[in-house]
């Protein structure tokens, strides 16, 4: 009897003394994403939003650039060369000091991998001085700035690199500096004494990339994590009623959008697209699946993108009888069972998507229910990722729902560019071209004032909406569960940052 | 007892080759392009694009051959290097490392923790067959059989984590983290390790052997740690192995739900991502240690029970 007296007691003290871990002025925070690696193209993003790694180029909270590791930059008046100066106070986290010749080092290393900067017209890359790098264009390019402060576009140190241009540390100059790496799952970092800026109030963080909503929301709410990123949508209902936590939910740039093949006979006519896009249920889909009623899109691009967006466009109801009418024109009329046949043929298309993103899958059993009202026959085809890519490249592709991103770089012309330019992209428009919105695509990658800018990502944004060669549905909301212990919590919505530095504990 | 050894290592060595072999005919019989494939494992979704699959096939023109790859492969595997993982650029052995390591921690501390309240619970109510108490744990032991793991996980964290703070939901890190994911699988093993020795119990306890032992005045302690224990050790450590092993590869949803890198979790993500290397040497060093295990099975069966240590 005595020894389970002794080993209750024990036990007791155990619990008390592993409940005190999480007030231990360490910041855990949990999310679904993985570290993928140490190279910047792959997993740059967990570092850039950790304060692990700096670019040249920072962005504000409008995506407005702004200096980073670069203090200043001057254009020439051809617009073919960019001349960055360098801050002259910056340590890396192995105590080497930045130079040009790094900085232009990591670029190099950069633009030899896919990525963002192989779409950067770049003639070279040169460091004149210590302080001075020069960037040199074949052509004016307006995103250069937002280009630069793509996540792939990091600054590592030279012991960063092996020979070969493979990176195989992480070596930043960042707020915090890694301490424990343990990928796929999990980093601790702490703080960097050399940091060039102000010194955060936090000066240690741990990082767990927890893939199940429900994970992430025990962790919330058990207090072991104090911030807890992407909530399922039943668990943000009850995190919400919890008085330890605090809930935050912003839109950001990424829309659920169905890729059509504008060359297959079923979809060549804007028609087509319209009906299947007016028998689409939006609200149905935000409101049930989502629990977002607001992530209704009317448009392809979110609010929050300025001129990008175009404001006062009535809310898309679902609309049968004119989506059969439409259909109709083109020759398509009822067979058996209500399902629609041309010459014969009945209308059955197949639809790609992938399990990524777990709310897609869900999305395309609705439109295949949803499709079917109107005598669409949709077959889903639920695989990987890849396969949209590798479809629209061998011309086998029909449909494809995706969930793309419009702040891959903090511009959205960037992304537009890759997708709705001449030809299409792998991820946007397919056997479909528009000549006005390319023209209007190209003066805006060369520059433009900014009236005449607003002006044109108008109009640009008017073509996507009535041509439709894709089909937007949903738009997004990061959400994030935070302890009430934490203060100056905020979300950004281009998710370049988790703004852990200017973060502090609240007085107890 | 060297001829048990000799038998299983030259086992180890067939089952390299063909682990090798067949994962690499496999992963290339696989539908999809593998470029592509790994491009998306590498640069996630929001960039996986022609370029992107344009430069990994780039890079792996060299081993265009596939014969080549494979002996290559072989070669290296003579020098213990396992290559380096197509996705994420670090070496497949410190992969393997990190990932099964965790992955046997979980495992040998759920086999214990079950071992503890197992066997010992079903040896209670199978000396007393139809008992209350053998009544009571077959229910307790198919409700917890019944229950998936993901519910009997997520029922402790509410219970024990959020509920007393006691232990930390998910994560890893420190030992504090091992002990709900364990014991989610304790739980479930326990449930049938229980019925296993119970019906083991059972059987000797109603042999000729055993009401012999009694009849020549032995005590009831006596005549089960003499005549019992030995014969109900053997098919519960026989039933220990073969868990044992389903612990280490088929716990990916214990796995997932407490955020705990695995080897299972890493071979589903590298067959879906077309990592071959990785492929290869996690099926290898899993390959090898299904061996190790039923030698390990087998030594402790023989120390157990000394017929089969006659010659």
């Amino acid at each position: 009897m005595r020894i389970f007296r002794r080993f209750g007691l024990a036990a007791c003290l155990l619990a008390v003394s592993l409940s005190t871990v999480a007030r231990d002025g360490v910041l855990d925070i949990v999310a679904p994403w993985e570290i993928g690696g140490t190279d910047p193209a792959q997993a740059g993003y967990v570092f850039t939003r950790l304060g692990i790694a700096e670019t040249l180029v920072d962005v504000d909270a409008e995506a407005r650039p702004i200096p980073g590791l670069a203090s200043a930059w001057k254009v020439s008046d051809d617009q073919l060369t960019w001349r960055f100066t360098l801050r002259d106070d910056v340590r890396f986290h192995d105590g080497s000091v930045l130079t040009a010749q790094v900085a232009a080092h990591a670029l190099t290393a950069a633009r030899d991998k896919p990525g963002i900067l192989q779409q950067v017209p770049l003639a070279g890359i040169e460091a004149v001085d210590d302080r001075t790098l020069v960037l040199r264009l074949t052509e004016p390019f307006s995103p250069l700035l937002a280009a630069l402060a793509h996540t792939s576009a990091q600054i590592l140190a030279m012991a960063a690199f092996e020979d070969d241009g493979r990176v195989s540390r992480v070596i930043g100059t960042g707020p915090y500096r890694i301490d424990i790496f343990q990928p796929p799952q999990r980093l601790t970092a702490v703080y960097h004494e050399d940091y060039w800026g102000e010194a955060p109030a936090i000066r240690e963080i741990a990082y767990l990339a927890a893939g199940r909503g429900e994970t992430r929301a025990l962790l919330a709410e058990s207090g072991d994590a104090d911030i807890v990123f992407t909530l399922d949508p039943a668990s943000q209902a009850r995190l919400a009623r919890n008085p330890a936590l605090s809930v935050h939910s912003v839109p950001i740039p990424r829309t659920v959008l169905l890729k059509l093949n504008a060359a297959h006979p079923a979809l060549n006519d804007p028609r087509a697209r319209q009906a299947l896009s007016l028998a689409i249920d939006r609200a149905g889909i935000a409101t049930g699946l989502l629990r977002e009623p607001e992530a209704v899109a009317d448009q392809l691009l979110p609010p929050g993108l300025g001129a990008w967006h175009l404001d006062g466009l009535p809310t898309p109801a679902r609309d049968l009888q004119r989506a059969a009418a439409l259909l109709a024109e083109l020759g398509w009329e009822a067979g058996p069972e209500g399902m629609l046949f041309r010459d014969g043929e009945p209308l059955r298309l197949t639809l790609r998507t992938f399990p990524d993103r777990p709310e897609l899958p869900l999305i395309a059993t609705a439109l295949q229910d949803q499709w079917r009202g109107l005598g669409v026959d949709l077959q889903l085809a639920i695989g990987n990722s890849s396969e949209i890519p590798a479809g629209h490249q061998d011309g086998s592709l029909e449909l494809a729902l995706l969930a793309r991103n419009f702040a891959l770089i903090p511009n959205p012309l960037g992304t537009l560019l890759q997708d709705y330019g001449p030809g299409g992209g792998d991820w946007g428009a397919m056997n479909w071209s528009d000549a006005r919105l390319n023209e209007i695509l190209q003066e805006l990658r060369a520059g433009a004032d900014p009236a005449r800018a607003s002006a044109l990502r108008q109009e640009a944004a008017a073509i996507l909406h009535e041509a439709l060669p894709v089909i937007p549905i949903t738009w997004y909301q990061q959400t994030a569960a935070v302890s009430r212990a934490l203060e100056n919590f905020s979300i950004d919505p281009f998710e370049r940052s988790y703004r852990l530095s200017s973060m502090d504990w609240a007085a107890p | 007892m060297s001829r048990l050894i000799g038998q299983r290592l030259l086992q180890a060595l067939l089952v390299a080759l063909v682990v090798g072999v067949l994962t690499f005919i496999l992963t290339r019989a696989l539908p999809g392009d593998m470029a592509f494939r790994i491009a998306a494992g590498r640069y996630g979704y929001d960039y996986v694009d022609a370029a992107a699959a344009a430069a990994v096939r780039e890079e792996l023109a060299p081993e265009g051959n596939a014969l080549l790859a494979l002996g290559q492969w072989l070669g290296d595997l003579l020098r213990l290097d396992l290559g380096r993982s197509l996705v994420s650029g670090e070496p497949v052995l410190d992969e393997i490392r990190h990932q099964l390591g965790h992955s046997l921690q979980l495992a040998l501390g759920a086999l214990l923790a079950a071992l503890l309240v197992g066997p010992p619970l079903g040896v209670l109510a199978g000396l007393r067959p139809g008992g209350w108490f053998d009544r009571l744990s077959l229910v307790a032991a198919a409700c917890l059989r019944a229950l998936p793991p993901f519910v009997v996980g997520v029922l402790l964290i509410l219970l024990l984590a959020v509920g007393a703070g006691w232990l930390p939901a998910a994560g890893h890190g420190t030992p504090a983290h091992l002990v709900l994911p364990a014991l989610t699988l304790a739980l479930g093993l326990a449930a049938v390790s229980s019925r296993v020795a119970r019906d083991s119990t059972r059987t000797v306890a109603g042999s000729a052997y055993y009401a012999f032992a009694r009849h020549k005045g032995l005590g009831e302690g006596q005549v089960f740690l003499r005549h019992g224990l030995r014969n109900v050790g053997v098919p519960v450590v026989v039933y220990q192995g073969v868990q044992l092993i389903y612990l280490i590869e088929g716990v990916v949803v214990v796995e997932t739900l407490f955020a705990w890198p695995g080897i299972g979790h890493a071979l589903v993500h590298a067959i879906v991502a077309r990592d071959v290397p990785m492929i290869q040497g996690t099926a290898l060093v899993m390959g090898l240690m299904f061996v190790l295990l039923n030698a390990g099975v087998d030594l402790l069966c023989w120390l157990i029970d000394p017929r089969r240590r006659a010659p």
